[in-house]
């Protein structure tokens, strides 16, 4: 199944992380823990109106409060217009839409939206201010839903969107903001002559990444234009470049520094407070935190969105997939610009070779936070619809689930759902070893049901910086700009002493500002261990050559003929360490040390195939988690554990997609439970162990074989928990989430 | 509004702060003390991010106000290593890789001491409940758990021999 075993001395263990004992002992550094010196307190007025204009702003009691030493509105911030910027995930963004996600500028368009912010002595100062800033608002109708927000006769939450993606550009502004289609065959004809055909209405509801720490910043911005920010974020870079533009400075004026961040999932790769601090702080020429509270974090920054979903697939009797006909409308949000319709339409249908389709996504507006990436942005939702549409043709053809899914799937060589042709793609050997798998055959008690489903996604490379420099002692240090966020020190901890021979712990690695390191892209797209990796291991490799070349020197041979064998520079019986080459640097030229960079463009797309079993109660429409079994084509996992916890973590994410969580909305256009106890994510209680099974079938554009593993996880589950419980109750499940009270309406209903 | 002076112990030190009647003890703890490791989560006892032990009872933090702490005990992620000797939960947490972001690891570390402290050999249901208010968006909970369970046998093991 998997690849022979390459005799590796660290890649593949499981050593502490680097970070551990810091994370275990309350001494790391997170984004609301930063204190700066002389440090004053903000926060962050937002709107009760889900849609409104701002006729007017009257701060002027705010202003007058004892402690208070600053307040701003959008009137303070330069108006960028449209101009893109590199942000985070999904490269560019729009400058006006991303200073309105900071600060509302003439009008709101979402419960939640920032509208001014103060900076006190204290946060109880603060909180007072706010009460005395009057704002003046010409309330608006608004529209939540996406069928609300698409119907032709919605209002239109912005004059000057007009669909993009038509033939023709329409004559009027709408909601529909975008439009995407991938065609190819003839997916009508294909499909009437079919012999199997399941179609089906899929919903499913926003829902937010769930992260712990809720944002938070310190800004501080001097007289003489220059700006420092401390903030957690998945990438530093982006919040640099984003703030630069949404201020209008130039990125060197603002250096990041980056603290450990409490989790993002995609959320964290946008702007939503450093701006704003960066404003206060100029105004108080003091530095300013703004740290979120959680409900602020609910109903203001990025959530997945929900969908509404249309999907025909057919197949041949034999199983093989024919044609499909899928049309998904997904939320966008307050603003365009969110990308998930792309991947959406682009990895519905990747990891099945279905020769006639038909699948349009419509990205659609409405008075709600812009929605932001969200792992694997896009796929879950139409997976779910697709994946539950395979469970049923499984069904009406009597062939086993993951019989149907080898019958019909992508294997290298064949187009990959991005028009690439696919490498060296481990998914049929996920699908053998699911179907190996104890659970796949295990029995199943009474009332309870098993789902398979299959995801893919494609991952990511991207820009990456790396320095490997050499302390005199023989140690290593590596700089890298890549936040980590589940492990990633120890990964590249791993690669460099893997590469050059040398003990884990002779390894250190740190996260730099962005004034220390060159550019590096987001903490995102599962491209961490694959591209600053690869960074990583070139940088590594050119100190190599400079040890060698060391070596040659000091034992007077030429540098070709020394080899770098375990940690020393040999040639023929004489050998020199790592440790004694860099004793002897300053004699032998100075410095030790080598910067990568790296843009690959030979990343591979990761499979998974998710088992899952439920019991459902009959008399209370209860789902419970009984058994879960993650497969997945990892490519080479470097530290196992927490390529494990990405699997296990994404499944249970997903998991709690499809059974408890959702934005739910009242009639007057609030977030109804901005707050953990209502929006109820997956606790301890509620879940089994999440058995893994790493599949491992290398990826050679790699030095060790890396893909991405952080977002694939997620894709299945929704579907995966959706077909366990249609298996347990012999109803199809195709509204999310599958709460007692839904299922027990159905099972009622059926009677 | 005049501050208080509060008086209190904190990881067996005498410890005094001046706050506002309806400070939490969370934001005591933080921001007066300087003890971080403890985190605001959801500031309404949902996520146990902020979870101390409060004269032998482990609480949220942000749902005790700052002057409840008068007098008694308070045990903190900072106290649990004795010195630079991880406590053998802080150990298997590095361990098994039960952390991944590691915000809500100081919450998850207090608890599941705490439930160790009271019961020495607890069942994975046990453990999963003891530990269900305490939110991980991380890890899916499989690795703490396993941890939690590693450092309860540690424990059994060093008592057998103790004994």
């Amino acid at each position: 199944m998997n690849a022979p075993k390459q005799n590796f001395r660290l890649v593949g263990t499981r050593p502490v992380r680097p970070d551990g004992i810091d994370k275990v002992t309350g001494k790391a550094i997170y984004g609301p823990d930063y204190v700066a010196a002389g440090m004053l307190q903000g926060a962050v007025l937002r709107s009760p109106h889900p849609h409104a204009k701002i006729r007017g702003i009257d701060t002027k009691r705010a202003e007058a409060l004892p402690g208070v030493k600053a307040v701003v509105t959008g009137a303070d911030f330069p108006q960028a217009g449209d101009k893109m910027v590199s942000g985070g995930e999904g490269g560019a963004a729009n400058l006006r839409y991303v200073t309105q996600k900071c600060m509302a500028i003439g009008k709101v368009f979402y419960e939640g939206q920032a509208v001014a912010a103060v900076a006190a002595t204290s946060r109880a100062i603060a909180d007072e201010a706010l009460k005395l800033i009057e704002v003046d608002y010409e309330v608006l109708p608004h529209v939540i839903s996406i069928e609300d927000a698409f119907r032709d006769d919605a209002p239109p939450l912005h004059d000057d969107v007009f669909t993009q993606g038509l033939a023709e550009k329409p004559e009027k502004p709408s909601n529909r903001s975008m439009r995407f289609a991938i065609e190819r065959g003839d997916a009508a004809s294909a499909i009437a002559g079919a012999a199997a055909i399941f179609s089906g209405h899929f919903t499913l509801q926003p829902v937010h990444q769930g992260y712990i720490e809720p944002h938070a910043c310190v800004a501080s911005w001097n007289a003489d234009g220059q700006g420092q920010v401390w903030c957690s974020s998945q990438g530093h870079f982006a919040i640099r470049s984003m703030t630069a533009g949404v201020l209008g400075i130039g990125v060197a004026d603002i250096r990041v520094q980056p603290l450990e961040i409490g989790g993002g999932f995609g959320g964290k790769t946008t702007i939503y407070l450093e701006p704003v601090a960066m404003l206060l702080s100029k105004k108080s020429g003091r530095p300013v935190r703004l740290a979120m509270r959680r409900d602020d974090v609910f109903r203001s920054t990025g959530p997945a969105p929900g969908a509404e979903i249309d999907i025909t697939l057919a197949a041949a009797a034999d199983g093989t997939l024919v044609g499909a006909e899928i049309e998904l409308k997904y939320h966008g949000g307050a603003f365009p610009g969110a990308n998930e319709v792309y991947s959406g339409v682009g990895t519905g249908l990747g990891h099945y070779k279905v020769p006639n389709a038909s699948i349009v996504g419509w990205n659609v507006l409405s008075n709600i936070p812009t929605m932001h990436a969200y792992r694997a942005p896009g796929a879950p939702q139409i997976n779910f619809a697709v994946e539950s549409a395979m469970d049923e043709l499984a069904h009406k053809l009597g062939i086993d689930p993951i019989d149907l899914r080898l019958k019909n799937i992508v294997r290298p060589g064949d187009i990959g759902g991005s028009g690439v042709p696919l490498g060296a793609i481990g998914y049929a050997e996920s699908l053998e070893a699911a179907k190996a798998h104890p659970h796949y055959s295990a029995l199943l008690g009474p009332n309870q049901g098993r789902g398979v489903a299959c995801g893919a996604w494609g991952n990511y490379g991207g820009a990456s910086t790396a320095a490997v420099s050499l302390g005199e002692d023989g140690s290593v240090l590596v700089t890298e700009g890549s936040p980590d966020i589940g492990g990633s020190r120890a990964s590249m901890a791993i690669m460099t002493a893997e590469t050059l021979g040398i003990p884990y712990e002779k390894v250190r690695v740190t996260i730099a500002d962005t004034s220390s390191i060159g550019f590096s892209m987001v903490t995102g797209g599962s491209r961490v261990t694959f591209a600053t990796g690869k960074a990583v291991v070139q940088a590594t490799q050119s100190v190599i050559a400079i040890l060698k070349d060391r070596a040659a020197k000091l034992l007077g041979v030429p540098a070709e003929e020394v080899e770098w064998v375990d940690g020393a520079a040999v040639h023929g019986d004489q050998s020199l360490t790592l440790a004694q080459l860099a004793a002897k640097a300053g004699t032998s030229g100075g410095p030790i040390s080598a910067e990568a960079m790296v843009d690959p463009h030979d990343w591979l797309p990761g499979f998974g195939v998710h088992i899952c079993d439920t019991e459902v109660d009959n008399e209370t429409g209860q789902v419970m988690l009984k058994r879960y079994t993650v497969v997945q084509d990892v490519g080479r996992a470097i530290h196992a554990d927490y390529v494990e916890g990405q699997m296990q973590g994404g499944a249970v994410q997903g998991i709690g997609w499809a059974l408890n969580e959702a934005y739910v909305y009242t009639g007057a256009g609030k977030l109804d439970n901005a707050g953990f106890l209502d929006y109820r994510m997956p606790v301890a209680s509620d879940m089994p162990m999440i058995d893994t099974v790493m599949v491992e079938v290398p990826n050679p554009a790699h030095p060790y074989g890396v893909k991405g593993v952080g977002e694939v996880p997620i894709v299945p589950p929704l579907a995966a928990v959706g077909n366990s419980v249609s298996a347990a109750t012999g109803l199809r499940m195709t509204e999310l989430p599958i709460t007692p009270d839904r299922v027990y309406g159905l099972l009622r209903a059926a009677e | 509004m005049s501050k208080l002076l509060v008086s209190t112990t904190v990881n067996g030190d005498p410890q005094q702060f001046l706050c506002d009647p309806d400070t939490t003890l969370l934001d005591a703890l933080r921001e007066e003390m300087g003890l971080t490791g403890s985190k605001e989560g959801c500031g309404s006892g949902d996520c146990g991010a902020c979870t101390v032990v409060l004269d032998g009872e482990m609480v949220c933090s942000c749902l005790v106000l700052a002057p409840e702490a008068e007098g008694r005990q308070i045990a903190t992620i900072e106290g649990v290593a004795e010195g630079s000797q991880l406590h053998p939960v802080q150990r298997k947490f590095l361990e098994h890789g039960a952390l991944q972001c590691g915000f809500c690891t100081p919450g998850f570390i207090m608890a599941s001491k705490a439930l160790l402290d009271r019961n020495p050999n607890p069942s994975e249901s046990e453990v999963r409940y003891w530990l269900a208010g305490n939110l991980c968006r991380c890890t899916g909970y499989d690795k703490i758990v396993r941890a939690v369970m590693d450092a309860a046998a540690e424990l059994r093991q060093d008592r057998r021999t103790a004994a």
